[in-house]
């Protein structure tokens, strides 16, 4: 046995042990989205689920983000399908509604889904205080750059996107980005 | 024997070759694109290979931007700036990437090497022990 | 109860398993022969143990014990009797099991066949394979413990994967691999045992696991095969292979198992190459547990990866150890297997060996640096990448054309030396094939470089190897006036050994015919069609008959049903479906594949109208992709011809 050959054979392992050892403390499916800090892709979708006073759009109106212009918008892709669109629901219907009376926008919108299932979905789930859209063709959220759903795009008062949620959210994460997002549009 | 194993064999090849439906220029062109993009939801394979519902979705937005005139180029980099360049299923041969197609060459070459190297010493020195 | 007696079974097996490792050293190094055959005793007791340990959990799965942990992950009480069965490897915890038992029942196996050698190989190798067993079994206690006590008992499960229960390929393809994986630890045992007990100059360990390392290998080719056969059959996208880290994982130690298989031959002729064979050994081994480790431990991103807890690390640990220990002891020993013999002239058979080893070894580099470089540039640029099919293509396409090219050349030169003559009356005649598969290429329409020379190659190797087993029948049939059938028969049992590889190799060209063929040929087209209305692609017509759907135990089926036109007249239907399984979100396809000798017509559902007025329909024609199966079976085939004992073919055995 050669030692010295075999300590240097050892060592070239090395790296490669710390490389794995390195991976193991990452998410391969966790991937960043470029998106946050530019413009948000401009949209113009259908509502399909009219929401509640006094957030109601009427069903067929449409929801351009042009029009939103000067508002935080908070931007919710989900479906029925969905299982974890369930734990986020009750808490981004209520945020919304605490939110009355500010410069905020809920919208939601429908990924990869039938308008009726969504609409029936919304009804067992005891109601949805904003109002949702539908998206043909998952156009708009292709230009959200969307993985799946839950998803949600947090966009600043000129129209830019500033933070993207990926799976459910919860109240803290909520208030936190459209405190902070208006405080910096008021300034 | 073989020429007739031959013929048959690429007869119907053939004949598979010349049935193409009427736009078939921009499906093999949006074909070409969506193959080099990687599929969101199902990880790896490409979008022109899943059937999930979002890549069916993602093909026509390539379709269509093929269509509206943009180059290949221009469609891949609309799909980097919202998903990252992990969409790419090649990684773009630039700085550290380089690494990833220079390696196999290198040990290509290298054994390469070192196989003239040791053939030429094994056929040149006279067996010892 | 089951879980319970599961559970002590393989406690007990890690205190046997602990001192036959350490009653092998102890017996060599205290001169205790007397403590051997403990030592081999404790292999076939570990294997009696995990055996009790399986079969409680086939039982526990069989019975719907929902109070083991398993089974309350993967059980459910509408899943058929059959795939509740099969189960057992389908998800993490049950996959380690199987993988323990399978490498048990190995170590009992070729312990059982060699324990009366002399000497401290067999008792080396025992122990080397003990070692791993006792990884495993820590896993099984620890964090891949399926054996766990459920407090909360449920009624019923949510069943196994359903992409794993949605076809009877399930139930091949993981054993098969594990088969395979698992047979790779037996020449690595017996290398370590080798160089443990000093014995690494003679050759004994490669001869003692020849047949060892050919069966792994065949059960691998096969796994990988019977893999990409269930990825098309079931995945709906009407590929085969994605270049997905799972598919890499089987694949990168099946390279070098196979440049193992013929670099052997060298040392078997020549006495050479001791050193790299012995790398290879152990480099397989270490790709397999690689692999195991990068699907189990959830480090890359993959259709296929398991979920995970804390089962990497364990992993990394063990990796890390064998790693380590076996370089060092490779390295340690490497001036003792310095090579003494010489080649008599470079145009010989050994140099196409160096070459072919070269760039199996450079196509496994390739695809490993592939599979890990989305980590590497993770950790140094701090980038997402993926490194894909196209990637692996373009790399992976120059490697195999001159594997190809160099398959036809290595059988047709001799050992030691050939003459100008000789290269020229050898490698002059297989350019027949090639030019007559280059012309058929290029009729056929292909242009792509790579393409046609996978083709021209693909007729230089077939005509080649096919010529080798007509010399030698022709030989045959001249010298002993044998009729051709038995001149083939006795040729092929007087040199099992060559004529099996051969038999592989033409395997090898089949596969490679079909995927450069259904890869250069496929021809696709999507539509959305009302019932009635029809869909074209290459001469097939399809008209959509019906949408329906049918509730089944375990989950919802929607189909269509498509009728095959032939003109007017309907010859056969074709009956694509999508599953809807209550626990995956996604639903799972089932495409309907029709084959022919040609090709097959593969047919997928990609979506449809609730109220079935309307389906959209994936036609793609892809040729040549039955022969792939077909060469997979010729590459066992092949293999089996070498594997089986002397005396089976002819009754005598003859070294040519």
């Amino acid at each position: 046995m050669n030692w010295k050959r075999a300590g240097i054979a050892a060592l070239c392992v090395v790296p490669l042990i710390i490389l794995f050892g390195y991976g193991l403390t990452r998410d391969p499916k966790e991937i960043p989205s470029p998106l946050p800090g530019h413009d948000a892709s401009p949209f113009a979708l259908t509502v399909f689920a009219p929401g509640q006073a006094p957030l109601a759009r009427a069903p067929g109106d449409t929801v351009k983000l042009a029009d939103l212009k000067g508002q935080v918008v908070v931007l919710n892709f989900w479906a029925s399908w969905c299982l974890s669109c369930r734990d986020e629901h009750q808490i981004l219907s209520q945020t919304a509604l605490d939110y009355v009376g500010k410069p905020v926008h809920f919208v939601g919108v429908l990924y990869n889904d039938e308008p009726a299932n969504g609409t029936k979905w919304i009804e067992q789930m005891g109601g949805q205080s904003y109002p949702s859209v539908t998206d043909p063709g998952a156009r708009t959220a292709i230009d959200y750059g969307l993985y799946g759903v839950p998803e949600t795009y947090f966009l600043d008062a000129n129209g830019r996107i500033a933070y993207k949620a990926t799976g459910p959210v919860n109240e803290r994460i909520i208030r936190y980005l459209v405190d902070s997002l208006m405080a910096v549009a008021a300034k | 024997m073989i020429r007739v194993l031959v013929a048959l064999l690429f007869a119907g090849v053939a004949s598979a070759q010349q049935m193409m439906p009427a736009d078939s220029i921009l499906e093999a062109r949006t074909a070409e694109v969506a193959s080099q993009l990687r599929c969101p939801v199902c990880q790896g394979l490409s979008i022109q290979d899943s059937p999930s519902e979002l890549s069916q979705q993602m093909r026509a937005v390539v379709k269509d931007q093929l269509r509206a005139g943009k180059t290949p180029e221009e469609v891949k980099a609309y799909f980097i700036s919202k998903y990252g360049e992990w969409i790419l299923l090649e990684p773009k041969a630039h700085g550290f990437n380089l690494l990833v197609y220079a390696l196999p060459v290198i040990l290509i070459a290298a054994g390469l090497g070192v196989i003239v190297l040791a053939v030429r010493k094994w056929t040149q020195t006279p067996t010892s022990t | 109860m089951t879980g319970l007696l599961a559970h002590d079974s393989i406690l007990v097996s890690m205190a046997v398993v602990l001192f036959g490792m350490i009653a092998v050293p102890v017996a060599v190094r205290r001169g205790r022969r007397d403590l051997i055959p403990y030592a081999f005793a404790a292999v076939y007791t570990n294997f009696l143990l995990i055996t009790v340990a399986a079969l409680s959990m086939v039982y526990a799965l069989v019975t719907h014990d929902f109070s083991v942990s398993y089974v309350a992950q993967v059980g459910s009480r509408e899943t058929p009797l059959f795939y509740t069965v099969i189960s057992l490897w389908g998800a993490l915890e049950g996959s380690i099991l199987f993988w323990a038992w399978v490498l048990s029942m190995y170590a009992a196996v070729v312990v059982w066949v060699n324990s009366r050698r002399p000497g401290n190989l067999v008792p080396y190798a025992a122990a080397t394979l003990l070692f791993v067993s006792f990884f495993f079994a820590i896993l099984l206690i620890g964090p891949a413990d399926p054996f766990g006590v459920v407090k909360n008992v449920q009624p019923d499960g949510p069943g196994p994967n359903p992409l794993l229960q949605n076809h009877i390929l399930m139930a091949i393809h993981p054993p098969l691999l594990y088969l395979g994986y698992v047979g790779m630890s037996v020449p690595f045992s017996f290398a370590v045992g080798a160089m443990l007990s000093g014995e690494v100059e003679n050759d004994d360990w490669m001869r003692i696991t020849r047949r060892w390392t050919l069966s792994a290998w065949a059960l691998l080719s096969a796994a990988i095969i019977a893999g990409m056969w269930w990825s098309y059959e079931v995945l709906g996208w009407g590929g085969y292979w994605a270049w997905d880290p799972v598919e890499n994982a089987s694949f990168i130690p099946w390279l070098t198992a196979t440049a193992f298989l013929h670099s052997a031959m060298v040392q078997e002729r020549r006495g050479m190459l001791r050193l790299w064979n012995l790398n290879l050994v152990v480099g397989t081994f270490l790709l397999t547990i690689l692999g195991t480790f990068l699907t189990r431990s959830g480090i890359v991103s993959s259709v296929h990866a398991f979920t995970t807890g804390t089962i990497g690390y364990y992993f990394l640990a063990f990796i890390a150890v064998v790693m380590l220990a076996s370089l060092a002891l490779v390295a340690g020993n490497s001036e003792r297997l310095r090579s003494v013999g010489r080649f008599d002239s470079p145009m010989s058979r050994e140099t196409v060996f160096l070459l072919n080893n070269l760039f199996l070894t450079a196509f496994m580099f390739t695809v490993l640096t592939g599979t890990l470089f989305p980590l590497a540039a993770e950790a140094i640029k701090g980038v997402k990448v993926s490194v894909g099919e196209p990637f692996f293509n373009r790399m992976s396409l120059p490697i195999i054309v001159t594997l190809l090219f160099l398959m036809g050349v290595g059988p047709a030169l001799p050992w030691k030396a050939a003459s100008k003559e000789e290269v020229k009356a050898k490698l002059l005649p297989p350019g027949i094939g090639a030019s007559l598969f280059l012309v058929g290429g290029l009729l056929a329409g292909a242009r792509n470089v790579y393409a046609l020379l996978a083709f021209t190659f693909a007729g230089y190797a077939a005509f080649a190897n096919l010529r080798e087993y007509w010399i030698g029948m022709r030989a045959r049939h001249t010298a002993h006036g044998e009729g051709w059938g038995t001149a083939l028969f006795r040729l092929i049992g007087g040199n099992r050994h060559r004529y099996g590889g051969y038999t592989a190799h033409l395997g090898i060209i089949l596969v490679a015919l079909g995927i450069a063929a259904s890869s250069t040929f496929r021809t696709e087209h999507e539509a959305t069609i009302k019932p009635g209305e029809t869909i074209s692609l290459a001469g097939h017509t399809l008209r959509l008959k019906s949408m329906w759907g049918r509730e089944e135990p375990q989950r919802s089926v929607v189909g269509a049903t498509l009728e095959v036109m032939n003109g007017a007249a309907v010859n056969g239907t074709m009956e694509p479906r999508m599953n809807f399984y209550p626990m995956s979100q996604s639903p799972v396809p089932t495409p309907a594949v029709r084959s022919g000798f040609l090709g097959d017509l593969y047919v997928n559902l990609q979506a449809f109208r609730p109220d079935g007025s309307n389906a959209t329909i994936r036609i793609i024609y892809e040729p040549l992709v039955p022969w792939i199966w077909f060469g997979g079976g010729v590459v066992v085939f092949g293999a089996l011809i070498a594997i089986f004992p002397a005396g089976v073919l002819t009754g005598r055995r003859s070294e040519a």
